[in-house]
């Protein structure tokens, strides 16, 4: 059981309030609040200690060095990874996925391999392999979803052949909540000898994760979404693989030698960290999750279920309303999404947000999601450890003043 | 903060609900579709255009209130008018809708909708700057077919 008083007086701006109400905030999925913790180490960072990392001899960049070093190795950790030289440290989540598509994929692919991804993925996991696909002739298949908002796995010979050369899936969708059953996909990954990453921007800040259980080669994942700074990212990979992955940018702090016509690489991690890094937000990241190891990631997991739980059956009591996503907790994160017919996602968020309640309306970067399920657009709200049950009792509050100004079976009927 | 009566006006929710010129015209010589797709908004105008004047005009499509709204009401306002008027009536209204544009100095504050009838109800949405672009989008859609067919 976590103690939600006292984590929520870490978020100084959860004392903001709207019109004299406190705010629900509601978005965590597309990116999550900051504790003071994070925002003081990072201020440290720029104010007490701050010289650039890797390059000076002098005491406060080796000092600088170390910290940036040290939120290395406290990631490794949370990760369970072999070796701290496993955690590249990118911009963000997206970035990460794009290292991986063109640091191996470009060299890995040639024309009709299969990259296998699915239906539910954010654009992040979808455009870079578009772009991949035009370089080389590859092509993209994708898992479907099941009619309860699983990834279909009845029938795993339709998607997996000797063709699939990399599997690419999230780990939790940020419009369904669904995390599928990645040691599963990764076994039958492994099985036609294909290398998989795991989209893991919304599933890491919510679940416990050991890299080496999860039976993946990658993952990325990003600090903004874990209590964390935006602008930094992380693509961690399984070292041997790291060691023959090509490198996406060049420049300083990525070689070893450079010559006129030729240069040679640095070892892992510094191969993929050309030029000056996000160091002062490596920090924060470091710091987000010194504060998640601390709370437990298995405690966190059990707090969003019961919210999720919470959530769903409040909402039941929306006339009209639907979920886009598993209807029970199982193998479900702390996103919920719905529609109410007849009224818009973006009358919704906006009347909610003159009540105080901040949720993301649209197609949530998942356009072909949304085609899938027959959406122009839904509402979502999302959790993280600060969230309350009291946060939903004020977005339902908020959906009843919706329906009572937009909602008309006249609206529906001219249709 | 503004209040949601000034987005949600009367008027612009009776559009919304009954929707004006909201069907597909039999007799067309201009059309185009128009989007919004971070919202989802969507938009289909259709024009019958005889002597430089709109004769007959069709809304369709789906998408927020206001956008709905808008586009039932500007079907209404370019009715039996000519075409020089109505990119008169497209630069005002846009003039209208613009976040860096004092209001409109041509309108009665005494006497709302005198002047731009239900249109007017619309300059509430200024205060709400995320949604403009979903009250523009008809406006934009009506200005591409008119592009189109002079063009043509």
């Amino acid at each position: 059981m976590i103690d939600q008083a006292r984590i929520r007086s870490d978020f100084p701006i959860l004392d903001w309030e709207i019109d004299g109400r406190p705010m629900a905030f509601l978005d965590s999925a597309c990116s999550s609040q900051k504790p003071a913790q994070v925002i003081d180490a990072m201020m440290d960072a720029l104010r007490d200690s701050y010289a650039n990392v890797h390059r000076g001899a002098y005491t406060l960049s080796q000092e600088a060095t170390e910290a940036y070093e040290g939120a290395r190795r406290k990631v490794a950790r949370f990760l369970n990874a072999a070796a701290p030289e496993e955690v590249v440290f990118t911009r963000s989540t997206t970035a990460a996925i794009n290292l991986f598509a063109y640091g191996w994929g470009l060299g890995n692919l040639k024309p009709g391999d299969r990259v296998l991804i699915s239906v539910m993925e954010h654009h992040s996991n979808i455009v870079p392999w578009h772009i991949i696909a035009r370089h080389t002739g590859a092509e993209l298949s994708f898992l479907d979803i099941t009619g309860d908002y699983r990834i279909d796995l009845e029938k795993p010979e339709d998607y997996f052949d000797e063709r699939v050369k990399i599997v690419s899936l999230s780990g939790m969708s940020n419009v369904l909540g669904t995390m599928p059953p990645i040691g599963e996909i990764a076994r039958l990954a492994r099985e036609v000898g294909a290398v998989m990453l795991v989209d893991g921007a919304q599933m890491v800040p919510h679940s416990p994760v050991d890299v080496q259980e999860m039976g993946t080669d990658f993952l990325a994942f990003s600090g903004h979404k874990m209590l964390g700074p935006t602008g930094i990212g992380v693509l961690w990979g399984r070292r041997e693989l790291l060691e023959k992955m090509e490198p996406m940018e060049g420049g300083d702090e990525m070689i070893r030698e450079v010559r006129l016509f030729e240069s040679t690489w640095a070892p892992v991690p510094q191969k993929f960290e050309a030029g000056t890094p996000p160091f002062v937000e490596a920090i924060g990241l470091g710091v987000a999750v010194d504060y998640l190891s601390e709370i437990g990631m298995d405690q966190i997991l059990e707090h969003d279920r019961k919210l999720t739980s919470y959530a769903l059956r409040r909402l039941e009591e929306v006339p009209g309303l639907s979920i886009q996503g598993p209807a029970n907790t199982i193998d479900r994160g702390g996103v919920v999404s719905f529609d109410i017919p007849g009224i818009h996602a973006h009358d919704i968020a906006t009347i909610l947000d003159q009540h105080g309640v901040a949720v993301r309306a649209g197609h949530h970067c998942a356009q072909p999601l949304m085609r899938r399920l027959g959406l122009a657009a839904a509402t979502r709200a999302s959790f993280h450890v600060y969230t309350s049950e009291a946060d939903i009792d004020a977005l339902v509050d908020a959906l009843g003043v919706a329906r009572r100004l937009l909602a008309s079976t006249e609206a529906v009927t001219v249709r | 903060m503004a209040s949601l009566e000034e987005l949600y006006r009367e008027v612009i929710l009776d559009h919304y609900r009954s929707p004006r010129n909201r069907r597909v015209l039999e007799r067309s010589n201009a059309g185009a579709d128009g989007s919004n797709p971070l919202c989802g908004d969507e938009v289909r105008v259709d024009l019958l255009i005889e002597a430089g004047v709109i004769t007959d005009i069709g809304v369709t499509g789906h998408g927020c209130s206001i956008s709905q709204a808008s586009g039932s009401m500007m079907g209404d306002a370019v009715k039996a008018k000519a075409l020089d008027e109505v990119c008169r009536l497209t630069d005002r209204f846009k003039g209208m809708m613009s976040i860096e544009g004092a209001a409109d100095p041509g309108l009665d504050p005494e006497r709302p909708g005198a002047v731009l009838g239900d249109l007017e109800a619309l300059q509430g949405v200024r205060k709400f700057p995320v949604r403009i672009k979903c009250a523009d989008l008809p406006w934009t859609t009506l200005e591409e077919a008119l592009g189109i067919y002079e063009s043509g």
